[in-house]
This record gives C-alpha cells, structure tokens and sequence, in this order.
C-alpha cells in the first residue's frame, strides 16, 4: 500500500507541537501586552476639544491655580469643569476677537455649555472621590502629570485597577504634605518613606489592608 | 458460550470476561465494522437517536444564548438559593465521569482484566460528562464572558482569584480532569485508530483515521513506549478518581451553612460520584451491546461486575445519609438539627425520599445475583440511580440553601422553564456527542482485547 503521508509529515508532525505550543505563548503574551498598552488605553493621545484650550499656557506662563476653574476639587469627589462664565472673567477682556475663542464667545452668547470631551474616564462601578485624595495628602501631579507642561491635555495614567491599588497598598511611597498638593514641580524626596509614614499618620490615613478592602472602590 | 453457561464459568476465567471462539482477526474485524460502514449502511435507529440528540443540543443552544442575553435571572435562582440547577447539574455530570477514570486507571493499575472491553467507553462517557459539568458554572456566572476572570493570569486589575476559596480549586480540578482524561483516551485509541486506518476503503476515511494514529505501524519501538505511556497517564488519573469530587465537596463543606459544613461530605461525594458514574455506564452500555452485537465482548460479567461497584458504592452513599442525619442530632447543634427536620418534613422531603428510594432501597437488589445479570432491570434500575442521584445533588444544594440562619430570608425555589430546558439540554450535549462517538470511533479496544485473547490462550494452551 503506497504510504498516506509524504515523508516530510514527520517533521511536521513534530514541529507542530512546539509551533502550537509558541503560537498559545505569544497570543496570551500579545493579548495581555495589549490590553496595557497605550494604543487600547489612549494614554499619552489628547481629546480633540471644542476649543484648543492649552493648561501649559493657563498655567505655567499665567500661573492660575488648579481651583481657580476646578474648583469643587478640594470639596467634592468631582473636580469640577469651570463654567463659560469663569473664562469670561478674563477673556471679556483678553483676546476678544480670537478665532479661537468663537467658541467660548457663542457659548456665553446663547447660554449653552461647551460640550468639553472626557478625557479621564472611569467605570460606573468604581467610586472615586477627588477631595479626599486632596485632603489626605495626594497631589494633583501624581495622577495626572505635569499638567503645567500639556499644551493639549491628555490621559497621564491609564486608571487601571493595579494602578489604584500600587499606591493604595504602599500609600506612603505617594503622599505629600497638604501645603504641595497643588505644586506641579513636587517630586518625592529621598526620605520619602520615613515622611510618608508620619503623614500617613498625622492624617489618619487607615493602614493598606483597610484601603485594599474591595468596598474602599467598589460599593 | 451464552449468557447461561457464562454465568456457571469460575469467577477468575478468563473465559467469564471473553468468551471462547473469537480471533485476533474476528475482533478486529467486529468492533471497526462499526466505525468503517459506509455512509449508505448507517442504520436509521443511529440516525434517530442522533436526530433526537441533536434536537436537544439545539434547545440547549437556544437556552445558553438566552441565558448570556438575559443573565441568571431567566431560571428561578433567588437570594437565598443563589446555586440551584446549574450547581446540581455541574455535581452530577462530574460525578458520572468519575466510573470512567476509575475503570480506565485505576482497573487497569489493579489488572482486572474486566475493564478491557468497556473502558473505551467509560472514557469517552468521562469526557462528554465532564463538558457539560464544565459549562454549568460558566452559564451560572453573571457575566459569560469574563470567565478567564477565574484563571491567575498577569491582568490589569492587579489582583488575583482568591487562592483560599474551593471555587478556584474548582477550576484547576475540573481542567485537569479534562486534560488527563482527554489524553488518556486518545492515547489509547492510537493502535485502534491505526487499526481503522488499515482497514478503511474510502480514501477519506483512510487519510482521516491516518492522521490522527500519528503515524502508528506498531514497531516494538511504539508498543514500547505506548505501553509506558498509557501506564503513566493510568497514574495521573487515578488520584484524580478521588480529587475531584473532594475539590467539588469542598464547595460546600469549606462554607458554614448548615447542611454543607460537614466533614463527611468528600469520601461522600467521591462514592456518590462513582455510584452515579456506573449507574450511567450500565444506561450506556446495555442498549449498545444489544444493539450492536457486542454480547459477547461486553458480557454479563461486566454487568454483574458494575452491579457490584453500584452496590459497593451505594452503601457508602447510603452510609453518608444516615450519618448526615446522625451527626446533625448527635450534635446537638439547632441549626443542624433543623436542617435536616426540613429535610425529613419540609417542601422537598418528597425529593429527599425519592433520593433515598433510588439511591438506598432499589440498590439491595442487587444483592441477588439473578438481578445482577437481568440486563432490562438493570437498565431501569441505571436509570433511577441516575435520577436519585441528581435529585440528592439538588437536596444539598437547594434544600440547604433556601434555609438558612435567617428565617426571614427563607425563600422556596421553584425551577422555571429555562431551568428544565438547561438540564434537558446538556443531555442533548451529552447524547450528541456519544452518538457520533459510537458511529466513528472504535468503542471497544480492538488492540486490548487482542492481548487479553492472547493471554487466555496462553492460559488453555
């Protein structure tokens, strides 16, 4: 009987299972690579917005506080969008004629909201409060990045659980004293453990096993 | 020889597990006629079985899409029965693949000659059971489609299943099962399938059964290491006849609900799974001897011999029922006392006595050896066990559940149409895939059987 299977079949047969076996690393490798990266998370992308609104400008070359258009941060779990009217303060006055500012002009005219895009989105099933983080010794710069330095603003972290829960497990490596909350230029000191455990304790921040509880975020 | 004069034949003869007159040729050529029929010779009874099962597949399509479209509240699961069908179904299709493991691994590590004609079989059972036991907790999962959730893998979450909870055991039990038992199979069936391949006329069918022998001519070199193999897997596969089933009672005993928090509940479970898992190989294996002609390969040996397995094990069951009861009232614990008073007096003491109707009373007969080898009342008899058995899975989980330390939150479960239609589906799942197992694979070890022929042989001669 003439043979069935071409003699090559047996090294097929055999590197077959190797091939299989690589083919199932590098899809698991692919597909978990994937879900972190910066193309699925859009980290690192600015939005495009109804205005070109640069915080570089606001903030570096004008030097306007977090709170003066988020001014709900320190007091409620929302950030707050400032209102047409909190940039009208100025720009009634400065650039009245701006192209750019059309926008901002025929939103104060008719009495409508500038449909700003959501940059940092989070699950419904997360319960994230911005003043506590604020009043318990995170900074605006830990989380969002040099804000002070994004023509454009874009998403700095990607908001992903195991991000939460890094600083939620070692809270110290993060905090900094209430008077820098709003410093854009903070950076963690060499001390920075031993400082952290004594804010974590002058502001009664509950130890890591009670942050980690899964009703800390998810109630 | 027929069955009458078999049945006078010593206990230990070979002749009791293969009766005189077959060839090395004749059983070849017996057990791949069935495989090798040409399409136009397949018999209308196969087809209609097939059409039935298939029939009974589509309905438990419709009621998994159903159930990932609507989510777990199509069946009748209520705070406080959260486990309910699902739960009872996954128990008893993982405990009726456990006859299966035990008679491919752990009769053959023991040399009981008995197991060669019908442990294909109990394999190929093993493996259709534990697929549908493996999608149960699945449909009961909220939401279908994250359930790689419960594997450990690097995700974004940053955390991890919970490695102290029985229900990741689960996973890992339930898995490894199929894997094992997989291999296992198919690994014996390479010699047969290369059997097949020899055999077939059409081209198709030669280049089929080809590729899956991986090359098989039966050099010493591949008996040699074949036989090492299959000795190996024989070993992996035995502790899981008793890990298992532990691993799924587990479940239960590791929670602290009265009717669950028990002890007793793994050897329990593990002899309850068995006891069901030959009470499906008996429902298997009776209509297909009979229909195919297999007598005399599977004979009333390895009926009576199930029977006794059936016995065997249904006095442990039996002896867990009454120490369930027992220990609840030597306790002294109220609780305990009063679960099993519901059990005795409660909404579904009706199934509990049916349960012990099935799986205690009917089981005595088969203390009588004229009804160990009367093939229609042990079919019946298959048949109760089966569903006694089910219906013991539903009393732990339901029964316990819908009472528990607060009165106030007692609730009744009662199953709904998409309940009935999961359960009646699976064994459209499971029947679908026995069919078109017994139609193109070789349901009796042709290379096995060959060397018991030999054996007895030498033995005569």
């Amino acid at each position: 009987m003439a043979q069935l299977f071409p003699r090559s079949f047996n090294n097929l047969s055999h590197a077959s299972i190797y091939v299989a076996l690589v083919l199932a690393a590098i899809s698991i490798w692919l597909a978990v690579e994937l879900a972190k990266s910066d193309y699925v998370t859009g980290v690192g992308t600015p939005l495009e917005q109804p205005v070109q609104f640069s915080h570089k400008h606001h903030v570096s070359d004008d030097g306007i506080d977090c709170r003066y258009c988020h001014s709900t941060v320190e007091k409620t779990d929302f950030a707050g969008i400032p209102s047409t009217e909190t940039c009208m303060t100025c720009h009634s006055d400065l650039w009245q004629t701006s192209p750019i500012l059309e926008p901002v002009r025929t939103s104060y005219q008719t009495n409508t909201s500038i449909q700003w895009q959501r940059v940092y989105r989070l699950p419904d099933f997360v319960f994230f409060n911005h003043s506590i983080h604020i009043n318990k010794g995170i900074g605006c710069s830990t989380c969002h990045g040099r804000v002070d330095q994004m023509p454009l603003v874009y998403q700095f972290t990607a908001l992903r659980m195991d991000w939460c829960l890094d600083c939620h497990r070692a809270p110290q490596t993060s905090i900094r004293p209430r008077s820098e909350i709003f410093n854009m230029e903070w950076t963690p000191g060499a001390d920075q453990t031993r400082r952290g455990n004594e804010l974590m304790r002058d502001y009664g921040i509950a130890p890591a096993d009670r942050l980690t509880d899964c009703y800390t975020c998810h109630r | 020889m027929d069955d009458a004069r078999l049945l006078n034949a010593p206990f230990d003869s070979p002749e009791a597990v293969l009766p005189p007159g077959h060839t090395y040729e004749s059983v070849g050529e017996k057990v791949a006629s069935i495989p090798l029929a040409p399409v136009s010779g397949t018999r209308w009874q196969w087809m209609l079985g097939l059409a039935v099962s298939l029939l009974f597949l589509l309905i438990f399509l419709v009621a998994i899409i159903y159930d990932v479209q609507q989510g777990v509240g199509i069946w009748g699961v209520r705070i406080p029965a959260a486990w309910a069908f699902a739960i009872t179904n996954f128990i008893w299709w993982i405990g009726i693949g456990h006859a299966g493991t035990l008679i491919s691994a752990i009769l053959l590590l023991v040399n009981q000659q008995w197991r060669t004609s019908i442990n294909r079989l109990a394999e190929a059972m093993t493996i259709w059971a534990v697929m549908c036991a493996g999608l149960m907790p699945l449909l009961h999962l909220g939401r279908q489609w994250l359930f790689y959730w419960l594997f450990p893998y690097p995700n974004t979450m940053g955390v991890q299943p919970q490695f102290r909870s029985p229900l990741v055991w689960d996973v890992f039990a339930v898995l490894t099962y199929f894997t094992i038992s997989l291999l296992f199979w198919f690994t014996g069936m390479i010699p047969d399938l290369a059997s097949l391949r020899d055999r077939a006329r059409s081209g198709f069918a030669r280049t089929v059964y080809g590729f899956l022998s991986l090359g098989w001519r039966g050099s010493a070199r591949h008996w040699h290491n074949y036989q090492i193999t299959y000795l190996l897997f024989a070993g992996l596969a035995t502790p899981l006849v008793v890990s298992v089933h532990t691993v799924v009672s587990l479940d239960f005993s590791i929670s602290l609900l009265p009717g669950w928090h028990s002890t007793i509940f793994p050897p329990y479970f593990v002899a309850g799974a068995i006891f069901s898992g030959f009470a499906m190989v008996l429902t298997l294996i009776i209509p297909i001897r009979s229909f195919y002609g297999l007598k005399d390969l599977i004979t009333l040996r390895h009926l009576d011999n199930c029977a006794k397995l059936l016995l065997a094990t249904g006095l442990i069951v039996a002896y867990g029922y009454l120490m369930e009861t027992f220990m609840a009232f030597y306790s002294g614990n109220t609780y305990e006392k009063a679960i099993v008073l519901d059990r005795l007096q409660g909404r579904y003491a009706w199934v509990y006595y049916t349960v012990l109707f099935c799986n205690v009373v009917l089981p005595q007969l088969l203390w009588v050896r004229r009804y160990r080898r009367n093939t229609v009342l042990l079919f019946i008899l298959s048949i109760a066990i089966n569903i006694g058995m089910w219906m013991e899975r539903f009393v732990i989980v339901v029964q316990s559940l819908s009472r528990d330390y607060l009165p106030s939150a007692w609730r009744i479960y009662g199953p709904t149409l998409w309940d009935w239609l999961t359960l009646l589906g699976s064994l459209g799942l499971f029947f679908t895939m026995q069919f078109l197992f017994m139609r193109l694979l070789p349901m009796i070890p042709i290379s096995e059987v060959r060397e018991l022929l030999h054996r007895q042989r030498g033995h005569t001669a």
